[in-house]
Formats: C-alpha cells, structure tokens, sequence
C-alpha cells in the first residue's frame, strides 16, 4: 500500500495530515519607508503519514526542513494551512488540550548534547514529558522510567547518573527513551544520528527501526543524509527552498529520480569504493534569491528553459504515489540511473 | 628545487603526543608515521577521539603547551619538533597552513574578510597594504566567490556557509603554502556544497604543487579525494596505503566495521545495519595491546598482550592487526555494486 496520495484521498485516516501548510518570517526592518521583508521558510506543504509508517524529509540548510519539524510539533502557529493528528488540527486545540495531546507525538533532537539537562538525572530527563502531563507518584514513574530505558539498551543503574557521564550514542538513545515514555505514536526527530560517529550511528538507527517494529510507531525523520532517510522510511519528500520538489518511495525516488534537484543531491553523496579521485564537475554556484515566478531551482538547474522561469511547476504525479514538481520530469527519469552513472 | 622534487615534503616519524586531560595524562597519537611529496595527497579517516585532529595539530605546532610531543616531524628537512613559537609562527600560514571544520568560528566576526584574507600575506611577506589587498580580492576570486572585488569589506555574516568556507580556504592560501591540512573541511556544509569545495581544494592543491592532508570521518570523502589513507583508531594508525588498495580489500576488523555500518543508498529495506559493538573509548580507557580488542569480533586473548606490529600484506598496504589471516579471508570493500 502506499502512505501518500492525494486523490482519491485513501479510505484510512492518516495519523498526520498536514495541508497546505505555510510559514513566513519576518525579517528587521531595513528601512523606514519599505515594509519589513519576510522569508518564506515553507510555501505550501503537503503531506500524510499512515500510522507505522515513516517519511523522511531531505533537503539542504535552508529547505524548510526544520520549520516543518516546528510546525509539526505544534511548537510554532503556521502562517497558514493545518496539522491535524489523528484527525484533530493541532492548531485549533485549547492550550490544555495541546499539552494532553503532545503524548502523542515527540521529539528526538540533532544533538544528544545541547538537548538534555546536565544538572539533571537521567530519570528526571526522562520522565519529564510524563510529569508534564499531570501528576503520578514516584514509584511508578521509576517504573515507567525503567522500562523505557531497558527498551533503548541502557541499564536501571544508569538512572541516577548525570548525562556527562554517557558517550553520544547513549545520550541519544536517552533522548529516544524520553521521546518514548508517553507512548507517542508519531516521533519527529531531526537529524537525530548526524552528531555521532558512524559506528554509533548504525546502533541508533538499528534502535529506531527495532522500536518502530516493537510498537509500531511512525517517525518524520529530518535529515541531509539520503542513505539514512532511505534505510529508515517508506516514503522521502524532497525539499527545496521550502517546497517539497518530490516525493515517493525510496525504491522510487533513488532508482527513477523525477527532479534535477534530487538528482544532484544523489550524484552529490561521496562513494566509499575503490576507483579513484572522482571529479563532479563544473556545478553552478548556488543562489538563493528566489523568483516571483518560475521553478525556484530553475537557477540551479541544467535543465531550466524559458517556460520553467517563467512558470513554477505544480507537484504532479509522475508514477504510481511518486510526485514531482518538475516541467521536464519525464526527461530526468530517462536519464540513466545516478548510482550507475557514478 | 630541482633535485628536492622527488625527496619528501613533509616527513613523520613515530610521531607521539601525550596530552594532559581531565583524567590524567593520555597518550592521544602513537607512533604515526608518513611522508608526503609535493602533490601528493593523503588522507587520515577515522571516529572522533582517533587523534586524527591532534596529528594535524602536532603538525601545526598549535597543541596546548601542556601536550607532549615526541617523534619527528621534518618539513624540508627541517625538524619542526621543539622549534620555538616565534620559529613557528614563521612557518604556519606560510608553509603549513590548515582549514577547519566550522568556517564560521574559524573567521573573525569583527574584521572584514579583506583584511583576514590579507593578514598571512602582511604578516609573512612585505607586502603592503594595498597590494595585500589586490591580492585577497584576486585569491577571493580563485576560490570562487561572487562579486570578490565588491565584497571584500563585507563581513563573514554576510555569506553563506559554503561561502566561509571558500572564504577560510582562501586565507589558507594566501602564502602558497606547501602543506595544506584540511580538518573536515565539508563536515558543516550541505552535501551540494561539499563537492564543490573538494574540487576546488583538489584544483588548487593540483596547480600549486601543495601537499595535502585531508581529515574527515566519511569513508566517501576520503574514498574520492586522495590517493593515500590512514585509518585511525585510539591514537594509531590501524591501516594504511593506497585509497584504492585499500577499499579494494580492507584489511583491519575496525575498518570493515566502519565500512560495513555505513547506511548505505538503495540497501535492502529492512536490512539491519552491521554495527560495532560498544563505543568509541576515552583515551584514558583504552585497553592494552590493540586498542581496538574491547569491541573487536576476532579478539583472541594475545591480541591484549602487546600493540600489534604492522603487517604488509602487499602493495604497501599496512595492517596493524595480528589476524589478518582470518580479517582478509573475506573480501571486505572491492568495487561497491551495492547501487540500486
């Protein structure tokens, strides 16, 4: 089955249905005399996540990735558009409503360092989301604190340590228990493995994947690195300048990319294989002013035309559940495949 | 000139430093040793903690004056070990110059990019101002920044990441050095942008006949960029030779592990990651004998007698790992058909 389509909308309700979501930032003033600028961190998002289900979202700094995290939990008001969970917009919910729902969805943050309270025991950490939502007597909450840290692979002696005392692999799989202590059905987690090293990396994501197994969860997993959203999801939104450029399976989208965005960031990721110095060629630098009108990667683009700058490409289908927002996306896919190209 | 062009650039020997940390003295860098011509380029791979980053330090002359250094380091020739500061400073930004990680805290905030540029140049050459500065404005424009000319008094805010980073490549530039050592110089930067910078590094280590050390943790980024490698683990160097040799046959249990636990484009769904058990220990907890042993697969108890001695298993490919017998039995690395 596929998680994501858009019509006919599928006969399950998804867990997260985000339409058309928006957001801009105000930038300071410059002048007296002009109204402030404003960045559009993400132009009309649309996207769904059946329950057990996982969709990764890629893209370079500045793509919208994170906003779309923020928005998603409910951390920031969209400028426009809804979050619904479960079927409640998120947006709508009373402020004490909110904060009951948040059990339902958490998050894992990039670094295991910055996001856990040095002063503060792993149990405090770790319980903290469930003493947030009301409160439960002590012995319990070491139970429920227990538990959850056996399920990550940490030990009940590593309760009253400090988090100083921990490598980063174990600092992240204790921000993983903090996330998993309400028993949320939906996980965000942005760039949770990218501050650690690769041997830990594989425990992390392996963690993930078993956790995903065991209670059936669904993750939004934020990352620049196409080979971890590929190992972990069953569906990759490709962002760009707060847009998603493609979307699809991974089987889909690394195998007959559709957009010459994801096709650069593919031919982009260095290969850890015998076989020499290997050039990438002449690559336009990056701007990143953005057009009124036209593709906003046609600056970017090989590919770019006069119809391309002068009309923005809507996100259409171009295979089974595999979107694109490209004029010439029949052509990029009969291009030969990156991975044998390089 | 002539007759110096074959003898090597830079030349270390049994290089070792024993730094002071908050649990007490630890040896950080254990008998590494290489040597580099002009044009050539190696690379140093390996976790966080490896001593990768304090080898490029020790070459720098710019570990903390508790640290101590042992071994040699010869720059044409000239012994770099216990040269005084003042002796130093001479040498960095001029003949050894490095690139670091994060542009953005390696540029100063408060001074246009101008004049950062220009600095190594009128420090180290007699050069004046103003012809520093038609000089930062030309090197502006060889790492490929826009608008060089118009953009030299503007501050490093005011430019994206890949941006400082060109920006930083150029300060490091700005004396022809003959020794460049790039401390992951993509690893804050999108992966758009991280060929960008690689190439242009290879450009102009190419045209000016520099040496170049390049460190990073990506097995790729080193795969792709230099023509010789070492991998590091606690303090040593584990595995050495050619790039090719090397990813052709890997012959050391922890770089088939890193290797293998590489998320890797187009894998089977549902595969599980091949990890390395345990953690990357703290130089303080390294275990005796191969520092490797605690999380090792092939571990035997003679592995913890004594550190292990390189083995060549041929073309110049050095192990140091005594059971390379059984490690080597399966081909680990060779061509990766592992795309979709």
């Amino acid at each position: 089955m596929t998680m994501l389509e858009r019509t006919p909308p599928p006969a399950e309700q998804p867990l997260l249905d985000v339409k058309d979501l928006e957001q801009r930032y105000t930038l300071p003033r410059e002048s007296m005399f002009k109204p402030a600028a404003q960045v559009h961190a993400l132009n009309g998002v649309t996207a769904q996540v059946m329950a057990g289900r996982s969709l990764g979202v890629v893209g370079e700094s500045g793509s919208g990735k994170s906003t779309f995290a923020r928005l998603v939990m409910a951390l920031e008001r969209p400028s426009s558009g809804s979050v619904s969970l479960m079927g409640r917009d998120l947006n709508r919910l009373p402020a004490d409503e909110l904060r009951r729902a948040r059990r339902d969805f958490q998050m894992v943050f990039q670094d295991p360092y910055g996001s856990l309270d040095p002063r503060q025991t792993i149990a405090r950490i770790v319980a903290e989301p469930l003493t947030a939502l009301g409160r439960m007597d002590r012995a319990t909450l070491r139970e429920r604190v227990s538990g959850v840290l056996r399920q990550v692979g940490l030990r009940d002696a590593d309760m009253d340590k400090f988090p100083h005392e921990f490598s980063g692999g174990q600092r992240q799989r204790i921000a993983i228990a903090r996330a998993l202590i309400t028993q949320p059905k939906l996980i965000v987690a942005d760039e949770p493995v990218s501050a650690l090293d690769v041997s830990v990396q594989a425990q992390v994501l392996n963690l993930m994947q078993d956790l995903q197994d065991q209670f059936g969860l669904s993750y939004i997993l934020i990352s620049h690195d196409l080979a971890v959203v590929d190992y972990l999801c069953d569906e990759i939104a490709v962002m760009y300048l707060g847009r998603i450029v493609e979307q699809g399976s991974p089987e889909d989208l690394f195998a007959h990319c559709a957009h010459p965005y994801t096709r650069a960031l593919l031919e982009a990721v260095p290969r850890a294989r015998a076989g020499g110095v290997r050039r990438r060629g002449a690559q336009r630098i990056a701007s990143q002013s953005t057009g009124a009108t036209g593709c906003a990667y046609a600056s970017r683009c090989p590919l770019a035309d006069q119809h391309c700058r002068e009309t923005a490409p809507p996100l259409r289908n171009v295979g089974r559940a595999h979107l694109a927002a490209c004029h010439h996306a029949e052509a990029v896919m009969a291009l030969p495949s990156v991975a044998a190209a390089g | 000139m002539s007759d110096t062009a074959n003898a090597p650039l830079i030349e270390v020997r049994d290089l070792g430093v024993r730094l002071n940390t908050s649990r007490g003295p630890a040896q950080a860098v254990r008998g590494v040793s290489f040597s580099l011509r002009r044009g050539e380029t190696l690379g140093l791979v390996g976790e966080s903690g490896c001593g990768k980053s304090v080898t490029a330090l020790a070459l720098m002359g710019l570990l903390p004056e508790s640290a101590v250094v042992s071994g040699s380091i010869r720059l044409d020739g000239h012994e770099l070990v216990g040269l005084s500061d003042a002796n130093y400073c001479k040498l960095r930004g001029n003949r050894i110059s490095m690139i670091f990680q994060e542009p953005m805290t390696a540029l100063n905030p408060m001074h246009t990019i101008g004049r950062q540029v220009a600095e190594p140049l009128r420090r180290h050459t007699n050069c004046s101002a103003a012809d520093a500065r038609r000089e930062a404005i030309a090197l502006l424009d060889r790492v490929g920044l826009p608008d060089a000319a118009k953009r030299v008094d503007a501050y490093p805010h005011q430019f994206s990441g890949g941006q400082r980073q060109r920006i930083t490549i150029a300060m490091a530039l700005a004396c022809q050095p003959d020794v460049l050592i790039a401390d992951e110089p993509t690893t804050a930067l999108d992966v758009t942008i991280q060929g960008q910078i690689l190439d242009l590094i290879a450009d102009l280590v190419a045209e000016r006949g520099m040496s170049m050390i390049l460190i990073s943790h990506d097995l790729g980024v080193i795969a792709e960029n230099v023509q010789r490698m070492m991998v590091m683990y606690g303090g040593i160097v584990v595995e050495s030779g050619a790039t090719n040799t090397v990813f052709t046959r890997m012959g050391h249990p922890y770089t088939q592990g890193l290797f293998r636990a590489r998320p890797r484009l187009g894998a089977r769904k549902g595969t599980r990651l091949q990890t390395i058990a345990g953690t990357v220990p703290e130089l303080a907890d390294l275990p005796s004998g191969c520092t490797f042993a605690d999380r090792c697969g092939i571990v035997e108890d003679r592995c913890r007698v004594a550190l292990p001695a390189v083995v060549d298993v041929g073309a110049r490919h050095g192990v140091r790992c005594i059971r390379t017998d059984v490690s080597m039995a399966e081909t680990v690395g060779a061509v990766e058909h592992d795309h979709a």
